[in-house]
């Protein structure tokens, strides 16, 4: 890995090793989606060539009912002829408790977006920015440089920087696979913790989404259970990032882990060591108004984290808006309905769209996105390169921003995940338009099954494994030769050689 | 608990600093004129609340910006979605100017190198992450703002090693003192990596002379080390003499676009000048566009509220209110001030001269039994849960003499401070009595000595007064 020179010729005056190295990510090669995207980005009509996006995680379906609400009720503005007696309370108050009654609709809407199975102490709700700022923050409470977190992978491909950058703490994944649909077993992290105590790294706990980022999928209760009793037999902290918990399509049944608190029978459970993530973000749509939570069953946990928001406080503006329509009971329980129904329905435009062009995705019930299966149309199944080059296929062909699996670090090449919530209809019907034209016209090709066995995911870790060692940065360019170059792997009537 | 991690169970966040502790007994007893007449004042808090009616008229005045609209059309949407961490174009635009205007004009502020933050809090802990190693040191003046021992050193591990300054030439920064505290970072084996001044000091309200700004440039050159000029309270200046800021002295010494110029970084909020600490607004201002690309990135876990961006850049971009602001933000907070120097005045106790900032760095040496710290923080205690007043203690600010208050006075109202006063006297002339007779004549001595002396430093005992030359 190239040593950044970027310090150099400065004597004393360098910057610090987190502003030069490359840990925030950014560099990696799997934004060249989203700059080409910038360059061109698909408008219904003054662009309709341009490449849609399909990477961002958005939940852009029920803003309009959210903007009538703040329509409706002017008083909750502090700008507002109605609100404005509170303007100068509001714009003074940096309390980092935050307004009550924000607590307190936070703690409403999070119970009701778990179906009021469960009741959340707003005592108990810290602020944080975004979730961004809460995933950052719970690792600072938890964890010291050097100790180390684990994770299902695949997984959000930012947390590499939130949980790692300027913590200091390592990130281990616990490795899902495909043969039993990516689900986590408590057997699979049990095997993560033992390795890495072998090679004397101190765990300091798990940490994980769900729903699932990017699989769209939900851990059942016995799971949640059992991985509860496991932190607490070891000892070691479990966070639990629920930042997609009311995007679940109706019909879905979300079970929170604040639910197997309470079931957990008390000997098992040692609530200390669980801790909540939350966010606006995704379940609402907000993502520009900052709103992150941590929520502690450890009461040291939310008093230093509470201390910590000072670096990233919800603005009071923003809280106090949201104090009064999270708890406009009414608002909220229909925003949470209509939003599940419109999410289903999207996801079901969009997965059956796929199905017409003989592409399935993982089975999921919720998310913004769908985790789909392009196995079949790599030039080699066991290769990253080959995913990284139909992935710019499907950017600079198709014309579609999608994100592969490997930005995701899975270990099995050939899924991509793909956003459907953050655009209107037309547009949806648009790409998926050009999927199934895509897929059509190349239809006649011979791309060679690879069977998926043990020799082959062994083979698939070894090269990820050397891959990500060697900080591969390839381009189309490269890979295109590469194509050229190796001995016939490839059918010579592959349309990926064409393309 | 031991597995959580260090920074839980470490005091490093410094809020168990007295600093803190008065703002708990204050909020267990807070003052109201109707319903708690005999609470507990609060002077601890720099905050500026003598402008909120202008803001409330500009709103009234302003529907657009108010109801989320440009143009008549809601724009509710994009903002909701927008979190961009490169920030609303219009508001960084609107946020260097409005620094341009505080600047009289004088120097230039590029939008492109401002990097918004969750508050100047999040600015100085961002500054350090980009510009320091866990047990790198940066140099402080005392008295210094007690956050900074969080906001700098908690989560960062970096150290701060003060610059020790000291009322005989009312605290200004000298060579040797800079040079001292360089050396003594050295001793304790830490690495220098910059300098950290806050201009308009807090707590003492001054602002940093030019001679001060011309060492501090040559020091962080010849040491080839960084220097961040926390600038928050730039638009608080109330005096004579304009606001001098490090981009000046840089414009001066035609080093814009030198070496040097990379290694100075201006922290910004709108927390004081505009009196909106809720809103959590803090900018980063730096030449290198390294500290400008990592620092972008690290907004990231404190990005602004994008509805509050929005209503910003719609306030600061109209320039008949910025200017009408700041020249009635000045005129309030100086007659203000004057009303707390007056009224500290009558009770025998003179402060700091000073023409900026929210508060005033009051001398009540003469009232200490011993001219030790314990005996501050006796008198503070006095102060606090007797004369029912939370001032900041000078120990609370590193300062290196005892009997050193921070007051503020532009967080109540004119009656409010009245009441404060006269409680303050009170109390003063209940225990003078007493005090006169218990001075030792080593401290007549000594207080008859330091009369003669400065501009900066008025020291009044029981027994004589000086001229005000205000």
């Amino acid at each position: 890995m190239e040593i950044p020179e970027k310090n150099s010729g400065r004597g004393g005056a360098i910057l610090s090793k987190i502003a030069t190295n490359d840990q925030h990510g950014e560099n990696s090669e799997y934004f060249d989606g989203w700059k080409a995207y910038d360059k061109d980005p698909f408008h219904l009509s003054r662009n309709p060539h341009g490449i849609i996006q399909m990477g961002l995680a958005e939940n852009q379906l029920c803003l309009d009912l959210i903007k009538d609400w703040i329509k409706n009720n002017p008083q909750a503005s502090i700008c507002t002829p109605e609100g404005a007696h509170q303007f100068s309370d509001i714009a003074n108050f940096q309390d980092y408790h935050g307004l009550k009654e924000f607590r307190q609709a936070i703690a409403n809407f999070m119970g009701k977006a778990r179906g009021g199975r469960v009741t959340f102490d707003p005592d108990r709700v810290v602020m944080s920015g975004g979730a961004t700022g809460a995933n950052e923050t719970i690792m600072f409470c938890l964890a010291d440089p050097g100790d180390v977190f684990l994770i299902p992978s695949p997984y959000y491909a930012a947390f590499d920087r939130d949980l790692r950058w300027r913590t200091g703490v390592e990130i281990i994944p616990v490795h899902c696979s495909s043969s039993d649909n990516f689900k986590l077993t408590v057997e699979a992290v049990e095997w993560a913790y033992k390795k890495a105590q072998e090679s004397n790294k101190k765990v300091k706990g798990l940490i994980l989404t769900n729903p699932s980022n990017p699989l769209g999928t939900m851990l059942d209760k016995e799971t949640l259970k059992n991985l509860t009793r496991f932190v607490t037999s070891n000892n070691i902290h479990l966070v639990v990032d629920e930042i997609y918990a009311a995007t679940v399509f109706a019909g879905g049944n979300f079970v929170s882990v604040a639910e197997v608190v309470d079931e957990v029978d008390i000997s098992e459970v040692n609530v200390d060591l669980i801790h909540i993530v939350y966010s606006l973000s995704k379940d609402m749509g907000l993502p520009g108004f900052r709103v992150g939570i941590i929520y502690s069953y450890n009461d040291s946990v939310v008093s230093c984290a509470r201390k910590m928001s000072s670096f990233g406080l919800v603005s009071s503006q923003t809280q106090l808006m949201l104090a009064s329509m999270l708890s406009d009971d009414r608002f909220v329980e229909n925003f949470l309905m209509e939003s599940s129904r419109r999410l289903g329905i999207r996801h079901g435009v969009f997965t059956s769209g796929l199905k017409k062009a003989d592409i399935t995705c993982l089975t999921s019930k919720a998310g913004l996105f769908a985790w789909m299966d392009l196995r079949h149309l790599l030039r080699d199944r066991d290769s990253f390169e080959s995913e990284i080059e139909l992935w710019h296929i499907i950017i600079d062909k198709v014309k579609l921003n999608v994100s592969p699996g490997s930005s995701f670090r899975c270990t099995e090449p050939g899924w991509f995940r793909v956003c459907f919530a953050n655009m209107d209809d037309d547009t949806l019907h648009v790409a998926l338009q050009r999927i199934q034209d895509f897929v059509s016209k190349n239809n006649n090709k011979l791309v060679e099954k690879a069977s998926v066995h043990d020799q082959t995911i062994q083979n698939n870790n070894a090269k990820k494994q050397k891959w990500r060692q060697g900080n591969l940065r390839l381009s189309f360019r490269r890979l295109y030769e590469d194509g050229l170059s190796s001995p016939g792997i490839m059918s010579p009537h592959s349309p990926l050689l064409r393309a | 608990m031991k597995h959580l991690s260090t920074k839980v169970t470490s005091n490093a966040h410094g809020q168990d600093s007295s600093y803190f502790l008065g703002w708990e007994e204050y909020e267990k007893n807070p003052y109201d004129e109707i319903k708690n007449p005999n609470g507990i004042i609060q002077m601890g808090l720099a905050e500026n609340q003598l402008c909120f009616d202008l803001i409330e008229t500009w709103l009234a005045k302003n529907p657009d910006a108010a109801g989320l609209k440009k143009d008549g059309h809601s724009i509710f949407k994009e903002l909701a979605l927008f979190q961009d961490y490169h920030g609303l174009p219009e508001f960084k635009k609107a946020l260097a100017e409005f620094m341009e205007e505080i600047r009289g004009n004088r120097v230039t502020f590029d939008p492109r190198k401002i990097v918004l933050a969750a508050g100047s809090t999040s600015a100085n802990e961002t500054l350090m992450f980009c510009l320091a190693e866990p047990g790198d040191a940066f140099l402080l003046p005392t008295p210094y703002y007690p956050g900074f021992d969080r906001d700098l050193k908690w989560r960062t591990g970096a150290e701060i090693v003060p610059i020790h300054c000291s009322s005989s030439n009312g605290f200004q920064i000298t060579e040797s003192a800079l040079q001292q505290a360089y050396q003594q970072a050295q001793k304790l084996d830490l690495k220098v990596k910059g300098v950290l001044v806050t201009n308009p000091s807090n707590p003492l309200g001054t602002m940093l002379t030019r001679k001060e700004l011309n060492l501090l440039v040559d020091f962080i050159t010849s040491k080839n080390i960084h220097l961040i000029s926390d600038e928050i309270y730039s638009g608080t200046v109330f005096g004579f003499e304009h606001f001098v800021s490090v981009m000046d002295v840089l414009k001066d010494k035609k080093l814009e676009n030198s070496e040097v110029s990379k290694r100075v970084h201006v922290v910004y909020s709108l927390s004081k000048d505009l009196g909106l600490p809720g809103f959590r607004v803090g900018a980063i201002y730096s030449n290198d566009e390294m500290v400008v690309s990592a620092a972008t990135k690290m907004s990231s876990f404190g990005l602004v509220s994008s509805q509050t961006q929005y209503l910003l850049s719609a306030l600061l971009s109209d320039k008949k209110f910025t200017s009408t602001y700041l020249d009635e933000n000045q005129k309030r907070l100086k007659i203000r001030q004057k009303q707390l120097v007056s009224g500290l005045e009558a009770a025998g106790v003179t402060c700091l001269k000073s023409n900026a900032g929210l508060f005033c760095w009051v001398d009540m040496r003469h009232l200490l039994d011993t001219n030790t710290f314990e005996a501050e923080l006796e008198l503070w205690k006095k102060i606090v849960y007797e004369v029912k007043l939370n001032i900041s203690p000078g120990s609370s600010c590193h300062c290196t003499e005892p009997g050193w208050f921070r007051v503020c006075f532009a967080n109540m109202s004119e009656d409010t401070l009245d009441l404060a006063m006269e409680r303050l006297k009170e109390y003063v002339e209940s225990t003078d009595s007493r005090r006169v007779i218990s001075k030792s004549s080593h401290e007549r001595i000594k207080s008859l000595r330091k009369r003669t002396v400065s501009n900066w430093v008025f020291r009044v005992s029981w027994t004589d007064r000086v001229p005000d030359e205000r």
